[in-house]
């Protein structure tokens, strides 16, 4: 699948318009994307529409790639870091679909790129939109319930709860517990929520080249971030932001940088740690990098094997 | 403004194939506005009638409908442009700049302050007025330097026939973000967004 398929001919018989969303829906979508990019971090109200998929599963992102695909852009979709997850596998067809794109797994060679729970490894370029699914746009959702409130927070940017929430943490555990959706501030106004990718990606998107948008289709919220605009993650002096770590390596490629998942491999407890970047893993594994359990049967995947065409 | 029965026989075609169409003039109007100062060309886009640019006539055939308020320049009452603009895009029109969802302004020397239109709500800053500014020409005038979102460093911009306060107003609407209105330049064909983030510096002022 690393090759683009050609795009096929736009079938006359289609029972629903292109990109399946009716046009009246995409331009609403798109007078929010681009108030969305005006203000960045902000998050803009739209009209989510059902999806032939249930809210949580991408409705969001789905809606946002419908709004922007045209038949020239090359698709990618990534659950976890994966190409190949059900999720990740159902939605990149539903497009290969409905909008007669070509579909990759190429980082490099993608337009756009729908992901759940992750920024690919390889640093985004100029000409690709990053469309995140975010199951819960508001940071500030856990700390006050009611929207009329948050809503408010923002507009006056009043964000002490947060912090105060993050010191409970330092004083709880003696250090920032939260792990992914870790929240950032945009241009140094709006808190927003990364989406529950892990705070090992937030640096990731400060300075980045590409667009990123962000929907959350169950919520009813769109959000941006444009290219090279600040984003800093929550901190304070004494207890400075930090990205997870790992002593391992990843058992199959040997990436010493890049993030890992612990794969439980039977009963007796025997685990491995591989990249939750199955491309970044693919691409360095058939450039020669080899992990200390390279040939494990989890690295058995024909497709990822066939040399680059 | 009229609200005439519309001569259809004198309406001018929009795009051809508006799906793709206005899918293609979009993801050019989305990286502009993610891009401020970056300048594209719409040279595959329908001519629109007298007085309306082909840029500007663009972006009113993939962003507006009946969802939209648009404020139309005065110049164009009763024009040809109005009755394309209305059968096209089924947009209703208002004369309270600042009740609109969007404006086209063509007549810069008698063009409304920025901050007569729609400047946002503080819970609600997207609900401001985009105001596409239709001028002579996005090359060839004085120097201006674009910074802020979406720009790495710094861009130059040189537009041409804007009116001698403007680069204060955009300042004036800079200043006061999360509030404010988003700006489209247009000129012929071609288009470049000054979303209310970018900070503006005449070159040399």
């Amino acid at each position: 699948m690393s090759t683009p398929v050609p795009a096929r001919a736009n079938a006359p018989e289609r029972y629903y318009n292109y990109a399946y969303l009716d046009e009246q829906t995409k331009r609403m979508i798109r007078r929010s994307i681009l108030k969305a990019l005006a203000i960045p971090g902000y998050q803009v109200p739209f009209g989510s529409r059902e999806m032939p998929v249930p809210y949580g599963w991408g409705t969001g992102g789905i809606q946002l790639t419908a709004a922007i695909i045209g038949p020239d852009d090359v698709y990618k979709c990534i659950d976890q870091g994966a190409d190949d997850t059900t999720n990740a596998v159902s939605i990149r067809r539903f497009f290969a679909n409905v909008a007669d794109v070509a579909t990759t797994e190429d980082t490099a060679e993608a337009t756009i790129i729908q992901t759940r729970h992750r920024i690919p490894e390889k640093p985004l370029k100029e000409g690709q939109v990053l469309v995140y699914q975010v199951p819960q746009p508001e940071p500030l959702r856990g700390l006050e319930a009611r929207e009329t409130e948050t809503r408010a927070m923002h507009a006056y940017e009043e964000y002490g709860l947060q912090y105060v929430s993050l010191y409970e943490n330092v004083s709880a555990y003696g250090r920032i517990a939260a792990t992914a959706g870790y929240p950032v501030m945009v241009e140094e106004r709006y808190l927003m929520s990364p989406s529950p990718i892990p705070k090992f990606d937030n640096p990731k998107m400060a300075q980045n080249e590409a667009v990123m948008l962000f929907g959350a289709g169950r919520e009813k919220r769109i959000y941006a971030v444009p290219p090279f605009t600040r984003v800093r993650s929550l901190d304070f002096e004494d207890y400075p932001f930090e990205t997870q770590t790992w002593e391992e390596t990843c058992a199959l490629c040997g990436a010493k940088d890049s993030y890992l998942d612990e794969v439980i491999l039977d009963d007796a407890g025997d685990k491995m740690f591989v990249c939750s970047d199955s491309h970044h893993c693919a691409e360095r594994r058939a450039a020669g990098h080899v992990g200390p359990m390279a040939g494990h049967t989890l690295d058995q995947d024909a497709a990822l094997k066939e040399p680059a065409q | 403004m009229s609200v005439a029965t519309l001569d259809l026989s004198r309406i001018a075609p929009a795009f051809a194939d508006p799906v793709r169409e206005s899918q293609a003039v979009f993801r050019e109007v989305m990286e502009c506005v993610a891009r401020p100062g970056r300048i594209t060309r719409f040279d595959r886009a329908p001519q629109a009638p007298n007085g309306l640019s082909k840029a500007a006539g663009a972006v009113a055939l993939t962003l507006f409908d009946f969802e939209t308020l648009v404020w139309l320049d005065p110049a164009l009452a009763d024009s040809e442009a109005e009755a394309w603009l209305r059968f096209h895009c089924g947009c209703p029109l208002t004369v309270k700049a600042e009740d609109a969802a969007f404006a086209i302004v063509t007549d810069m020397v008698k063009a409304p302050n920025l901050a007569a239109f729609n400047q946002g709500d503080a819970k609600y800053p997207d609900r401001s007025t985009t105001v596409i500014l239709q001028i002579a020409s996005l090359e060839g005038g004085p120097v201006v330097t674009l910074s802020g979102p979406g720009i790495r460093t710094t861009t130059d911009i040189s537009p041409q026939g804007l009116p001698q306060d403007f680069w204060t107003q955009i300042e004036t609407n800079q200043a006061q973000f999360q509030f404010g209105v988003d700006v489209l330049l247009v000129a012929g064909d071609q288009l470049l967004a000054l979303p209310r983030t970018t900070t503006a510096q005449i070159k040399g002022g």
